[in-house]
């Protein structure tokens, strides 16, 4: 039984390892400070994707200034606030399958009511806006967690000492769920930064000779570019292909890295 | 700063007595300053009654006890004192809690200052992972902007009538959570005094505790009865005939007979009581 267990295990950390083998090696040779410092050059075909990288610091960043207060709020509304009760029911259900909703889904309802409807166009505020709704599940349902974890012993106490709600929520609730949250948090940003079909009809440019100047631009980003670089330019040479991949699991691991530290540090100090 | 808080409650037993007892009757069954009184307590948790009809009169600068088996709605009954079993899902309250003549359950009443009025302290220690200093502060700054030495202020004298301050003094920026678990509810206690409140709730605050930390807490209880009044709920029928004044005893949510500690403990009048504190069951 153990040995089935421990067999279970390798078999989820192989593909991981596989994965990130295949692409560091293929990548490296492609990494060079030209390579992360530069815009392409020769239809794509030479120089580096410097454009893609800012684009996806600029979506993962503008996306969790919009996920993350409206996904906290609004797990603290459902787990200290509201009532059991019908609403409550349907506002879970809803976000369950908000978070079994397909990604193009996503970048074809952030084409509609965006990019159209409330006529942001083509850019990183559409961009931004839709890839916080792909997100949004994940961040609401991380954040109820980590608050249901908070003993309500802690409530109690806080509302027992004249505290209000809100005064409770913000100053012993929230602080010991903050861990939690940042967990969510990072899946997120991880998610956000590898997804390519919410972006496609949203923000994404195929190509950029200039960096985005502002929330109405248009912006690069890595994991379209390797889409672009992978189907719509014949000759394009692999390593850059590899390259930017590679560029890309280095920054969620490093965003990640980051976070779990910081989550760490913070765990810490509550003891 | 905590002295004061009974003043001008002054309502005399006369006013209390009841029909049919004597004058010396009604001085002996009744605390002759009253801080609090419930008239006709329900409390139900969705459908199951679990404070069924309780009247009970709680006197000022006393220590009341309440006893009883487990279920026995003693609990229940304590935090509806506070308004606490609001922050339960389901649980419902009917009747009267009157502090100094006041009803509780008013749809006016401001349960916040109420609950600034009406301490508690938990049967878990359980002090917020925070430094004992900012555990202790943790009430008066919720009130606004306290001022350094303001604050320095409340944190000592709290901790001083907790019998914590000579312990602590010098790792107040520690986290509580290093402190010994008797150590840790007497922080609760000076955080509960730091709100300056009227009256201490207590739920069994010393069954997570060693015999020793249990002393400890007891001794302070009688101290601080001088300053408060005191409703503890206890399992320890030891404890209640140690520390307190007059003793109410629960059964399956009804109380069944309030008095002096001694009657109860050696001459109840109900049969129920009488088997209960010879331990015959519970």
């Amino acid at each position: 039984m153990f040995l089935l267990l421990r067999l279970c295990t390798v078999a989820i950390v192989v593909p991981v390892l596989v994965v990130v083998y295949f692409v560091f090696i293929g990548g490296l040779p492609a990494i060079s400070w030209e390579f992360l410092t530069q815009g392409p050059r020769n239809g794509m075909l030479e120089g580096g994707i410097m454009p893609a990288i800012v684009g996806t610091v600029y979506l993962v960043a503008g996306t969790m200034v919009i996920a993350v207060p409206l996904g906290v709020l609004a797990a603290v509304y459902l787990s200290e606030y509201a009532r059991r009760g019908p609403l409550v029911r349907l506002i879970r259900l809803a976000i369950t399958n908000l978070a079994g909703v397909p990604s193009v889904v996503y970048g074809l309802f952030g084409l509609g009511l965006f990019v159209l409807l409330l006529n942001f166009g083509q850019s990183l505020l559409a961009g931004c806006c839709t890839l916080a709704l792909l997100v949004l599940p994940m961040v609401i349902t991380a954040s109820e967690e980590a608050l249901r974890t908070v003993p309500d012993g802690i409530r109690h106490t806080s509302l027992a000492l004249g505290a209000t709600r809100w005064q409770t929520v913000r100053r012993v609730v929230l602080p010991n769920a903050l861990p939690g949250i940042i967990t969510g948090v990072i899946l997120s940003v991880g998610r956000c930064a590898g997804e390519t079909a919410p972006i496609l009809f949203t923000c994404a440019a195929f190509y950029m000779p200039h960096l985005p100047g502002g929330i109405h631009d248009q912006v690069m980003a890595l994991p379209y570019h390797v889409y672009a670089l992978a189907t719509q330019v014949p000759g394009a040479p692999p390593r850059l292909k590899w390259g930017t991949a590679l560029v890309l699991l280095a920054f969620v691991m490093a965003v990640n890295g980051v976070a779990i530290a910081w989550r760490a540090r913070l765990r810490r100090r509550r003891r | 700063m905590a002295g004061d808080t009974t003043a001008g409650i002054g309502q005399d037993g006369a006013a209390l007595r009841e029909p049919g007892l004597s004058e010396a009757e009604a001085i002996a069954a009744f605390p002759k300053r009253l801080k609090l009184e419930t008239r006709h307590l329900d409390v139900y948790y969705d459908d199951f009654r679990a404070i069924k009809d309780v009247d009970l009169k709680i006197g000022a600068n006393e220590i009341t006890a309440l006893i009883g088996p487990s279920g026995c709605g003693k609990s229940t009954y304590l935090r509806a004192l506070n308004r606490m079993n609001d922050e339960i899902d389901g649980a419902r309250t009917q009747g009267q809690v009157l502090l100094d003549g006041q009803d509780v359950y008013l749809p006016e009443t401001d349960v916040v200052e109420l609950r600034r009025r009406v301490g508690m302290v938990f049967q878990q220690p359980n002090p917020f992972p925070m430094s004992v200093y900012d555990n202790v502060a943790y009430g008066p700054r919720l009130r606004g902007r306290v001022s350094a030495g303001e604050a320095d202020e409340i944190v000592e004298s709290s901790l001083q009538q907790a019998g914590l301050w000579d312990e602590v003094k010098d790792k107040l920026r520690r986290s509580a959570l290093d402190l010994s678990g008797g150590q840790q509810q007497r922080l609760c206690i000076a955080r509960c005094l730091a709100v300056a409140p009227e009256v201490v709730l207590m739920d069994e605050p010393c069954s997570a505790l060693d015999p020793t930390a249990t002393f400890r807490i007891e001794e302070l209880m009688l101290e601080l009865k001088k300053s408060y009044t005191i409703v503890i709920v206890t399992h320890n029928m030891y404890q209640a005939s140690r520390v307190s004044d007059r003793t109410g005893f629960f059964l399956l949510g009804e109380l069944i007979e309030f008095d002096e500690t001694p009657h109860i403990f050696e001459h109840p009048r109900d049969e129920r009581t009488d088997a209960y504190v010879r331990g015959r069951f519970g």
